[in-house]
């Protein structure tokens, strides 16, 4: 046993691993190598099969094909336990601890420690003495400075992440899966998280990593593997890959523009709103769009400038201010008036205002525009499904028919779906709020493709994002909102990230 | 995203039902392999139940609760749900009975019932939608406002001397009776309503994400009003059936009537968390429900005993529907095990 150890380079083998769902082959044939002590990153575009892998290794899911080693020993998944057992634990993106509960609660639970079978109270009561006393033990030898006795509640998402590695430890586990651990945290508290890996590493830990993130990649990575659509591409040491190398490896191809703007005819003022206000949430907000524009706007999360969205699309009442489309003055009380007006907004979350993920992807396409099949009683189902074919294939829309459940395509072609939804009508002006976040490298491309293709054919385009190169990228003009209010209007000639950067953040352009 | 052509040839039903998996059959199909079973049982248990007389005894039987449960489908697909049915029949039929007794015209009476039916829906609705309300909460408040009314008004006794409205209930046309006409009637409404209007695209997707509804320009509290309404006159038109049935009004009657339309719902595969359901599941659910009723009676089972046994197996059959929903991600014995 104690030989085979020491010959072992890898902790953990996964060999041609193959998992099929339901018309898709989520995995097929994927390798997957993993030194003791190492981090190891996992890439691949959204839906390229990343969480289904880490799925299969933590025993939620069966495998149709193929075979684990962990440790030198065939692994045997049945459930989400055995591997627990084993010695893998796995760190969710959405974690769910008992928030009422103390730390250490959380830490040993379902396996407290009790009092002894000969004493008073015997083994069905809990010994929380030492209890207490484990979990601190652990937290000293880990370095954390938390109170076990704090609720869960208490704890920032980090804290918890933290807790929920301690977890881990605490179960003596040898492997950790982190699917995107980072995607919550503040910059301090990702720095935290790597010290911790750090120090994991050394107690040889190893520690699969999934993350979107290119600079997390390069800054903790011992070794990367890369997937693709379900199937293995490449696996080397981090030193060997640079940003460019990794992400075409990641699509397939070298993106030669990430941003594919194109220049389009730009022509008089589709939308304009004047000293738009709602107290306490934005004050004083005046801008115009012209048809064949996109219309950045850009300022730091929580300046307002979803909330000025929702207010012109009538999601959110307004207090003053008017709002004129082509010239004229329009009233826009509830979703129906912007709609009627030609004015769509496509909102930041997809799963939340944007899609009904239980229902057809036809559904989906045609809810915003029933006026237009159902002039009278009845949907007319043929025109209908004709123009919904027609929207998937002008988006292309990758989904095996128009009766596929929303919920079961990846966040691109959702995405694509929502966009869909809003073209089949007749669009003046489509606000898009942050239009790519949580979407991989290609289908954002695809995304850019078609925001060029609309302006082109002369709609109005608003584009909020936190992404300054998106902006940058795609804008033919900038506003800049900060505190409620607009601080600024770039052209595209004369906007950089510094300038940008500078009035989102209240400062002041001196020119 | 599968790369073989059967689905563009797109009528090759067996690779059909293999792309769908075993979770897919069996919400498409479950329903109806549970009835078929259920159906052959009770046929095998007791040889009277194949007798022709017998089998429209049961279509008779179970008009009332596939009314109740077409109507109280529109409310679960949103989400809601109406746990105040049985009362409101015994509102709506007892009230059309009391017309029925004074003005001897079963056109008015059938209106009057109709249009409290409306009232009752109204109120239901309007109240949920303005106040934030739980539909749970103001359906359970109505479940005692309605039975009291009646109460009230009734005095609790029974009203009788009907003249023709036995008619709707105890009469056919040829072979087929009246009531059964009616089900067929209403079931295609509501099914045309649920997938070939407006209102139906509306109610699932309110039912499936009322904020995504709303940002598509959707009027979702009119949604629902609209469909507590249609459930109102649904329920209306029950209780008119159930009371045309025994001709007599019953302001006692019906009670706890809203578990088998439920129930029925349930077992038609309908989710309890809004945004799917069907028409045709939910008329299988109640004949379901029927069938077990009839075998139950046949083989001389106590009306208390049968309540036991009828919500028992309700709550077996949801649970494996439920459990059925994640059968893929097993292994097959025990999805097997699950299954029978």
């Amino acid at each position: 046993m104690l030989k085979s150890i020491e010959k072992l380079e890898y902790v953990l083998e996964m060999k041609a691993i193959t998992k099929a769902f339901p018309g898709v082959l989520a995995l097929d044939k994927v390798n997957l190598k993993v030194r003791g002590g190492s981090v190891h990153v996992l890439c691949g575009e959204n839906g390229a099969g990343k969480s289904t892998l880490m799925k299969v290794l933590s025993g939620e899911y069966e495998i149709d094909e193929g075979e684990i080693f962990f440790k030198g020993e065939r692994l045997e998944n049945k459930d989400a336990r055995s591997a627990l057992n084993a010695g893998i634990a796995m760190i969710h993106q959405e974690l769910s601890p008992v928030l009422e509960m103390t730390i250490a609660e959380n830490i040993f639970l379902d396996r407290e420690p009790t009092y002894s079978e000969t004493s008073f109270l015997g083994k069905r009561f809990i010994n929380f003495k030492v209890l207490y006393k484990q979990t601190q033990e652990l937290l000293d030898t880990l370095g954390l400075k938390y109170d076990p006795h704090m609720k869960m509640k208490e704890l920032s998402v980090a804290g918890m992440q933290l807790i929920e590695i301690t977890k881990a430890i605490s179960r003596q586990a040898e492997l950790i899966i982190m699917d995107e651990p980072t995607s919550a945290l503040t910059d301090t508290e990702v720095d935290m998280l790597f010290e911790q890996i750090g120090y994991l590493k050394k107690k040889g830990v190893a520690i699969i990593y999934i993350t979107h993130k290119m600079d997390e990649i390069f800054k903790i990575a011992d070794d990367i593997t890369i997937i693709r659509d379900g199937q293995y591409i490449d696996s080397n040491k981090a030193s060997e890959y640079d940003h460019n190398k990794l992400v075409s490896l990641m699509v397939g191809r070298t993106i030669s523009n990430i941003f594919p703007k194109e220049e389009a005819e730009i022509g008089e003022i589709v939308l304009e709103v004047k000293n738009l206000t709602r107290e306490g949430v934005f004050k004083d907000i005046s801008f115009n769009v012209r048809r064949g524009e996109i219309l950045g706007i850009s300022g730091l999360v929580g300046a307002g400038r979803t909330e000025v969205v929702r207010a012109i699309f009538g999601l959110d009442p307004i207090d003053s201010g008017e709002i004129y489309l082509n010239g004229k003055l329009v009233k826009i009380t509830k979703t129906e008036d912007a709609i009627k007006n030609g004015i769509a907004m496509i909102s930041e979350d997809r799963k939340d205002e944007g899609l009904i993920l239980c229902r057809s992807v036809l559904e989906n396409i045609s809810l915003a525009n029933l006026r237009k099949f159902a002039p009278g009683l009845l949907i007319k189902g043929n025109e209908e499904k004709t123009e919904a074919q027609r929207m998937i294939e002008m988006l292309q829309v990758k989904v095996p028919t128009m009766f596929t459940k929303a919920s079961s395509l990846s966040g691109g072609n959702q995405q694509k779906v929502v966009i869909a939804k809003w073209l089949l009508g007749e669009l003046n002006v489509l606000m898009l709020d942050e239009p790519t976040r949580g979407i991989d490298v290609g289908s954002k491309s695809e995304i850019h493709k078609l925001m060029s293709k609309f302006t082109k054919s002369g709609l109005a385009v608003i584009m909020i994002s936190s992404e300054l190169p998106e902006i940058l990228g795609m804008s033919d003009r900038v506003v800049i909102m900060q505190e409620g209010r607009i601080k600024g209007e770039l052209r595209r000639e004369e906007f950089t990230q510094e300038k940008i950067m500078t009035l989102a953040t209240g400062g002041k352009l001196n020119e | 995203m599968s790369k073989s052509d059967s689905s563009k040839s797109g009528n090759d039903f067996i690779s059909h039902i293999k792309g769908m998996g075993f979770a897919g059959v069996y919400s498409k199909y479950g329903t109806i392999l549970i009835f078929i079973g259920i159906f052959i049982i009770a046929s095998l248990i007791d040889p009277v139940f194949l007798t022709g007389a017998n089998l429209v005894n049961v279509l008779k039987q179970l008009v009332v609760v596939s009314l109740l449960a077409f109507g109280v489908t529109f409310v679960i697909i949103l989400g809601h749900i109406d746990v105040s049915l049985g009362s409101v029949v015994a509102l709506t039929g007892t009230m059309a009975a009391s017309i029925m007794h004074y003005t001897q015209n079963i056109f008015v009476a059938v209106l009057g019932g109709l249009a409290l039916g409306i009232v009752v829906g109204f109120a239901n609705g309007y109240i949920i939608t303005k106040f934030n309300i739980p539909a749970f909460i103001m359906t359970l408040a109505m479940t005692t406002i309605a039975r009291g009314t009646i109460l009230l008004y009734t005095g609790g006794r029974t009203i009788s001397g009907l003249g023709n409205f036995k008619v709707i209930g105890q009469d056919s046309i040829g072979p087929v009776p009246i009531s059964v006409i009616i089900l067929l009637l209403f079931m295609a409404i509501s099914w045309v309503l649920l997938n070939k209007t407006k209102f139906g695209r509306q109610i699932y997707a309110v039912g499936g994400n009322e904020r995504a509804a709303q940002a598509s320009g959707i009027n979702t509290k009119k949604v629902v009003l609209l469909a507590f309404i249609f459930n109102g006159i649904l329920t209306a038109v029950a209780g008119i059936v159930f009371m045309s049935r025994i001709n007599s009004g019953q302001p006692g009657g019906a009670v706890s009537y809203e578990f088998d339309a439920i129930t029925a719902v349930v077992v038609g595969g309908t989710s309890l968390s809004g945004g799917t359901g069907t028409v045709v599941g939910t008329l299988l659910g109640a004949m379901i429900i029927g069938v077990i009723n009839n075998l139950l009676n046949l083989m001389n089972v106590s009306s208390y005993w049968q309540q036991i046994v009828k919500l028992s197996l309700g709550l077996l059959f949801y649970w494996v529907s439920r459990t059925c929903l994640r059968c893929t991600l097993m292994p097959r014995r025990t999805r097997i095990i699950i299954l029978f």
